[in-house]
């Protein structure tokens, strides 16, 4: 495992003018450790998570730093990269907290990595922050660990609960790959939400498939027989543009819905305009986007040249947090130990906070409770539909 | 069910079975003349995807590089085709003339043959993801799709013709096998192998003729599936291949009218298991038990023979 060690550069020279400049001002900046999918399977998920990052470290610092108790403080990045795989997020977590000696961990972001990485930070008694996995075990019984975006098992009865209010719609139908884990759970969580709302029979198809099937013509087949008025497909973005065109193909004419699954910018181009007018869930949306976000992903634009994804924008969050945890916690000792639990305990305290993927609190378990964009296709491109909340 | 949801679901199956026979019938021919299970065969049918979808594109002028000339939107699906049936049938000699027939020469057992066409399907795969890469193709539209409504029962033109190609196609073979002096030879062989020769029957030639059948109707599937199903990968070949082995046994492997029923049939009892009242998780768990039934009370398949084994 080469785990490349990136500092940034800018940061450290600021806060080395920053030590010699201003004696009294401070002590030594705030270590953060960033432990990033940078090489891997999901390279573009670390690219834009330490984008987001450096962007928000620089713009602190150059505003003259974090308000701890009302002393300045610079911040500083550690960045390890832990290529996207189990053992390298453990190593590279061991290594910030026990080597680096940072004061707080921010990533991974692939559930993969995080639920490892997770275990370490929460025996090692350090604050991590995961800003895009979605796994429930990340956090799961771990009180040093918290999440940014909201978990697999939130989708299903958020979309329920949107289908039922903008629909008007009694009767729903399910689509899934009964191999892969996400959609299983997604499609289990909004048939019992449908339930709920509807009665024991609203759920009129439940069809299944599994990983690799080309031709879904005989689910769809029941699925149209079925006399549904809207159908949940919580499926990838390679395999929702083939549904789509079946289900044309057997006119099928009901709203379809999906998860975040379809979020991936090729799902667009796979779809042509078979996907307009069809609606998904999402952590945020780049389109549409108003104050707080807009700037953000202007920032991030000119920054990068490219649209943040939602890895970015949650990363940019759990920055945040961090140091709003770092803030809440008032002043630093400058002992290790103390300061991370007052950090950890600090993160606890966060209620009604306001990120660019909106508005979340944390309950006891460290995740956020938080809404969901709902996003709508149109002429090939995503919009801004609604925020749905739980 | 209401007879247009019935109608709709043999519809359904008939376009799952023309796929299964059309791949199903080039196992069964190699099987035949060779005794070997050329598990490259599903590869085969990926590349015939593959190479449709560069094919199609390049004739419909998506690359910079393009014909001087238009051509009328008609002929661009038979052009991708028989072009593309070039270049599969190019992929499944070389296969044949690069691993199989060494090893016949020097005599191995045909466990081995199977290994290496085991081997030789992962490499095309693998060729394919390293120089492709994991990412998803779409497959050009190659005509117009449209979706017709007759009485409460959709069909497309996609549907209807991969329905009638492959009955077509199939024909085709039937009659190569059974009514011409090649397709005679072919079955000399499959009779007996040491007493064809000696008659003055060339084998090799006759072989390397099985695989480029077997290639073609490959990449007509190939073609077909890509218009239906328009979003390829790497490892398409893999379930689809299986299935159309599965299909090709049930029939009775080596035969060729076998492997054509058994096609049709294991796309009918996937839909109807669908179709029926039971969930769809069930689909592979009922189909292949009913598979296992068949074979166990007719071990050679449908249409298979029992072969004595000549000392």
């Amino acid at each position: 495992m080469s785990a490349r060690r990136l500092n940034a550069a800018g940061v450290v020279f600021v806060s080395v003018v920053m030590a010699g400049g201003c004696s009294g001002g401070g002590s030594d900046a705030i270590q953060i450790g960033l432990n990033l999918e940078l090489t891997g399977d999901v390279p573009k998920v670390g690219e834009h998570s330490r984008v987001a990052a450096e962007m928000f470290v620089e713009e602190v610092n150059s505003a003259g730093g974090l308000d701890v108790g009302g002393e300045m403080r610079q911040l500083e990045l550690t960045i390890e990269d832990n290529g996207g795989t189990a053992e390298g997020a453990a190593a590279a977590a061991a290594k910030l907290i026990t080597q680096d000696e940072v004061l707080l961990l921010v990533g991974p972001n692939a559930s993969v990595a995080a639920v490892p990485a997770g275990e370490i930070a929460n025996n090692e008694a350090t604050l991590m922050i995961s800003p895009w996995s979605t796994n429930p075990a990340t956090t799961l019984n771990r009180p040093w660990v918290f999440r940014a975006p909201f978990l697999d098992t939130f989708q299903g009865p958020v979309l329920a609960n949107f289908a039922t209010n903008e629909f008007g719609a009694e009767a729903a139908c399910v689509l899934y790959d009964v191999a892969s884990d996400a959609p299983v759970g997604q499609a289990e969580n909004f048939i019992s939400r449908w339930r709920e709302l509807h009665g024991p029979d609203s759920v009129v198809a439940i069809e299944t498939f599994t990983t690799g099937d080309r031709d879904f013509s005989a689910q769809l087949t029941n699925v149209g027989a079925s006399g549904c008025e809207v159908f949940f497909v919580p499926q990838y973005y390679n395999e929702v543009p083939l549904i789509v065109e079946q289900a044309h193909a057997q006119g099928l004419a009901m709203p379809i819905l999906g998860t975040d699954a379809w979020g991936d910018p090729q799902l667009l181009e796979l779809c042509g305009s078979d996907c307009d007018g069809y609606y998904f869930s999402n952590h945020y949306v780049a389109s549409g986007a108003t104050g707080a976000t807009a700037e953000f992903i202007e920032d991030f634009k000119e920054r990068h040249g490219e649209e943040p994804s939602d890895v970015g924008a949650l990363t940019w969050d759990s920055m945040r947090l961090a140091a709003q945890a770092v803030q809440n916690c008032g002043t630093l000792t400058g002992t290790l130990v103390d300061d991370r639990t007052c950090v950890r305990d600090g993160m606890a305290e966060i209620t009604d906070f306001d990120g660019v993927t909106g508005q979340m609190s944390f309950d006891e378990q460290g995740d956020p409770i938080k809404c969901a964009v709902i996003v709508r296709i149109e002429d090939s491109a995503v919009t801004f539909h609604d925020s749905v909340c739980p | 069910m209401g007879w247009e949801t019935f109608l709709q679901h043999v519809l359904n199956g008939m376009q799952l079975g023309s796929f299964l026979a059309l791949i199903a019938v080039g196992y069964t021919m190699v099987y035949g003349v060779l005794l070997l299970i050329n598990f490259a065969h599903g590869d085969v049918f990926m590349v015939g995807a593959y190479g449709g979808m560069f094919i199609g594109l390049f004739l419909l002028g998506a690359y910079d590089m393009h014909l001087p000339f238009g051509l009328p939107a008609w002929t661009i699906l038979p052009l991708t085709i028989l072009l593309t049936m070039v270049v599969t049938s190019a992929v499944g000699v070389t296969i044949e003339r690069v691993a199989y027939r060494p090893l016949r020469r020097k005599g191995a057992n045909r466990l081995y043959l199977v290994i290496t066409a085991l081997m030789f399907g992962l490499l095309l795969e693998h060729a394919n993801l390293a120089v492709l890469g994991a990412r998803d193709r779409q497959f050009p539209d190659l005509f117009a799709k449209r979706t017709f409504d007759l009485g409460g029962v959709s069909v497309t033109n996609v549907r209807i013709l991969v329905i009638v190609i492959s009955f077509v196609a199939m024909g085709l073979v039937g009659y190569l096998v059974q009514r011409t002096r090649w397709g005679m030879a072919m079955r000399a062989i499959s009779y007996d192998r040491l007493a064809a020769p000696l008659m003055g029957i060339s084998v090799d030639r006759v072989i390397v003729g099985t695989f480029v059948v077997g290639a073609c109707l490959a990449a007509l599937a190939g073609v077909m599936y890509g218009t239906a199903f328009p979003i390829l990968r790497y490892d398409m070949g893999l379930l689809v291949g299986w299935q159309a082995f599965i299909a090709a046994v049930l029939g009775g492997i080596g035969s060729i009218r076998g492997a054509v029923v058994g096609g049709y049939l294991l796309g009918f009892i996937q839909v109807l298991v669908v179709a029926s009242p039971l969930p769809s998780t069930f689909r592979d768990l009922i189909t292949f038990s009913i598979l296992m039934a068949i074979l166990v009370l007719r071990p050679t398949g449908l249409f298979g023979v029992a072969r004595r084994t000549k000392v």
